[in-house]
């Protein structure tokens, strides 16, 4: 059959001009015609090294040829032989900078669209037959704790509980999901999803707590008192802020507050729901940083009416971190960008609220260490902008509950766990730990490629009973 | 779990709730809080502990109604279900040989002053306590901070009871009658500013404990912000209680009304919805 290699159909989505009246998912999914033309491209490599650039190495050319050929019930099972959570990996992975960036046909044309592939045979899936409860091996008897209930904490949990174990997983907030739930927009990731691949896994067996605060409730210790091994997968839940002055003011949220006011307290259906949300509504609002949160971020203040929604960024669109898909989201929605600026100083009113911002203008100089080129201030090009709101997301540093209430654990000067690679082993035995209170923040895929490296790490202890020497047969993440 | 035990009203606005949490009670230290939720609409607020009981496995938590959740949540009675509650959060007070120390509680303050103020009691201190309010009927916790304090002042604005005027000018007699080491003050902002400024100047040790605006109460969001020192503090990991020296009052109050015009919406919308209950109602 003739292969059209420049085809790559392009993800459906709402009109902008709608979507950003509603917080409704801007992405539409494929449709099964479009899913099979799109598979059709693919050359089936002998070698794909598409597997090699995913964290969690999905047989990607596998699950593609059995759309071709109609057989998606199979491909969802291939997919989820690698992938506890296809539907949102499809959603928020960075695929251009991991499995499409080493696709072959980008040299020609455009790569295989990866990530669209994988959501239509998980949103089919669901959609059709339902997800399946996986095949559960024979009880071990052994039980484990999982702390934190985000993509590591999933995928560890997903994949012990097939291995026969006892799974609880211990969630801090109401809601299970983590940043899946609290942080990334329904507009990006609808919440509808995370809750059924959850339910899944309960269906499976996995107990879950929530309202438990592991370190505070329960430390470390008495854990492992009543399991034989614990994963810590709490994410990175301490804000960074800007650390300049006015920072106080009234308007000014960090990027983890706003979203989830808005993500996990509904506040944007204030005052039906009774947290409320600064008001956004034809306001200017800004906020600081170029990555997904901080996208995430404005095109929620956009949802929520703001006149202007500006993304305030040290270096230029090149250097932005956030996946493609959503600068170019972001760009149709009339989101606004100030590239080379960095904010000096807040300025607010005599009742303590945000009027503007003293910014410098920078100009990108010699590449630093990152291998980015380093913003450098340009002599007085100082200026003051007018601002009602501001929405700082340049990250977070390692929340330190845990660490606080267990000493013996070994952490360095940030606050993140220190593990090996291969097993996510702490200095503690039975303790393992994956994610971003390990790595730092970092994305979706890569927690749940390290949950998943801790379970295999953990079936291996728990069968063994040997700490010094985990053997694992799969390479370090 | 979280089940309701026994409720009490302390004064028309202030409610006493026991509060089934076996594994709190088990854990929590004085100056924690929790934060609760009482809806799958409800917003999360912090509450501070004021009490706990291991045998019975319950908390016990003081609340004055002040806004929308703090009013639904006294329509609770026993025998209700509080929907989550998360905790212990927060530094536990740091409590040690002080001396003579005086706490004071103003208004609802009490009720998160008292188990402090018992537990500086307990380690063996000279405990005098100073509770002020409005009138009479709102002095909270009255007899059983007698039951352990040394010395137990009362003041009211309209002199109902006790000392006629505010917590500082009592508080301003005691320092001059005595060597005070350590004054813990908590109550609305102003009265705390108030403490602090009183003491500063005998360069007596003064703790305050701030009730910042919190979202999840883990460190996670940094609503809960204050200064400190001049420096960014979290008041749910970094506190609650820091040295009220330090502390910006100014900054404190003015985040503390951030959502000022909300509470109004709220509260308008609650007239609206009860008057056309009403209306419904008068139809039928």
């Amino acid at each position: 059959m003739y292969k059209n290699i420049n085809a790559r159909p392009a993800m459906p989505s709402q009109k902008a001009e709608d979507r950003i009246k509603n917080f409704d998912e801007v992405n539409l999914g494929y449709t099964v015609e479009m899913a099979k033309l799109e598979a059709e491209r693919c050359l089936q490599c002998k070698k794909p090294l598409c597997v090699e650039g995913c964290p969690v190495s999905v047989k990607i050319p596998e699950f593609i040829a059995a759309v071709v050929e109609d057989r998606f019930e199979d491909a969802a099972n291939i997919l989820r032989q690698d992938n506890a959570l296809p539907a949102v990996c499809g959603r928020v992975c960075p695929q251009e900078e991991q499995c499409e960036n080493l696709c072959v046909l980008s040299h020609r044309s455009k790569p295989i669209a990866i990530g669209n592939l994988e959501r239509f045979v998980a949103d089919w899936q669901r959609e059709n037959i339902g997800i399946q409860v996986p095949e559960i091996q024979t009880s071990t008897g052994k039980k484990v704790a999982v702390v934190g209930s985000g993509p590591a904490g999933l995928s560890c949990a997903g994949d012990l509980v097939q291995m026969g174990h006892e799974v609880t997983v211990f969630e801090a907030l109401h809601e299970l999901g983590g940043v899946l739930t609290y942080g990334i927009p329904e507009f990006r990731l609808p919440k509808e999803i995370v809750k059924k691949e959850i339910e899944v896994l309960e269906k499976a067996g996995v107990k879950f707590v929530r309202n438990y605060i592991v370190g505070v409730i329960e430390t470390l210790d008495e854990l492992l008192e009543r399991f034989d091994s614990v994963f810590i997968g709490v994410g990175a839940g301490l804000p960074y802020f800007l650390n300049i002055p006015g920072e106080h003011l009234n308007g000014i949220y960090s990027a983890n507050e706003f979203l989830t006011r808005i993500n996990l307290m509904k506040a944007y259906k204030f005052p039906e729901n009774d947290t409320p949300i600064v008001t956004m509504k034809d306001k200017s609002v800004a906020v600081f940083g170029g990555g997904n949160t901080a996208l995430d971020s404005v095109r929620t203040a956009k949802r929520l009416g703001a006149k202007h929604a500006t993304i305030f960024y040290r270096r230029t669109e090149a250097e932005m971190p956030a996946r493609i898909e959503e600068i170019h989201h972001a760009q149709e929605e009339d989101i606004e960008f100030n590239f080379l600026v960095a904010p000096i100083k807040f300025n607010g009113d005599e009742n303590g609220w945000l009027k503007s911002v003293t910014i410098q203008r920078m100009q990108l100089g010699e590449p630093d260490s990152s291998g980015r080129r380093r913003p450098l201030p340009i002599p007085d090009a100082i200026e003051d902008i007018q601002i009602e709101a501001a929405i700082v997301a340049i990250g977070n540093g390692s929340n330190p509950i845990i660490s606080q209430t267990s000493p013996n654990l070994n952490v360095n000067q940030w606050g993140n766990i220190l593990v090996e690679k291969k097993t996510m082993k702490t200095n503690i035995p039975g303790v393992f730990a994956g994610g971003d209170i390990v790595t730092g923040g970092a994305t979706v895929i890569l927690a749940m490629g390290a949950g998943r490296a801790a379970a295999r790490a953990i079936d291996k202890y728990l069968k063994n009973k040997q700490w010094e020497t985990i053997e694992v047969e799969q390479a370090e993440w | 779990m979280n089940k309701i035990i026994k409720t009490k009203f302390l004064n028309e606005r202030v409610k006493l709730f026991e509060i089934e949490s076996p594994l709190i009670a088990r854990k929590r230290k004085p100056g924690q809080f929790i934060m609760l939720r009482i809806s799958e609409e409800g917003e999360r607020i912090p509450m501070t502990i004021a009490d706990s009981n291991v045998e019975t496995g319950t908390i016990t938590i003081i609340v004055q109604s002040v806004g929308k959740t703090t009013s639904e949540l006294q329509k609770l009675e026993a025998g209700d279900t509080i929907l989550d509650i998360v905790g212990p959060l927060g530094k536990p007070t740091h409590i040690e040989k002080f001396g003579n120390c005086v706490i004071v509680g103003g208004g609802v303050g009490a009720a998160i002053a008292y188990p402090t103020a018992k537990a500086i009691k307990e380690i063996g201190n000279y405990v005098t306590i100073i509770l002020g309010a409005k009138s009479k009927e709102y002095i909270i916790l009255k007899d059983e901070v007698s039951t352990f304090a040394d010395e137990v002042y009362i003041t009211t604005d309209d002199g109902s009871e006790g000392m006629k005027g505010l917590v500082t000018e009592k508080l301003k007699q005691v320092i001059e009658e005595q060597k005070i080491d350590f004054v813990l003050a908590i109550g609305p902002v102003p009265m705390m500013e108030a403490v602090a400024s009183l003491t500063k100047p005998y360069g007596i040790k003064t703790v305050v404990s701030l009730n910042s605006i919190m979202l999840d109460g883990t460190g996670m969001c940094g609503g809960c912000r204050a200064v400190v020192g001049g420096k960014n503090v979290f008041v749910c990991v970094d506190g609650p209680e820091f040295d009220a020296h330090e502390v910006d009052f100014t900054i404190l109050m003015q985040r503390n009304n951030i959502y000022r015009d909300k509470e109004l919406e709220c509260n308008l919308e609650k007239q609206a919805n009860e008057m056309q209950k009403k209306m419904e109602q008068n139809n039928v």
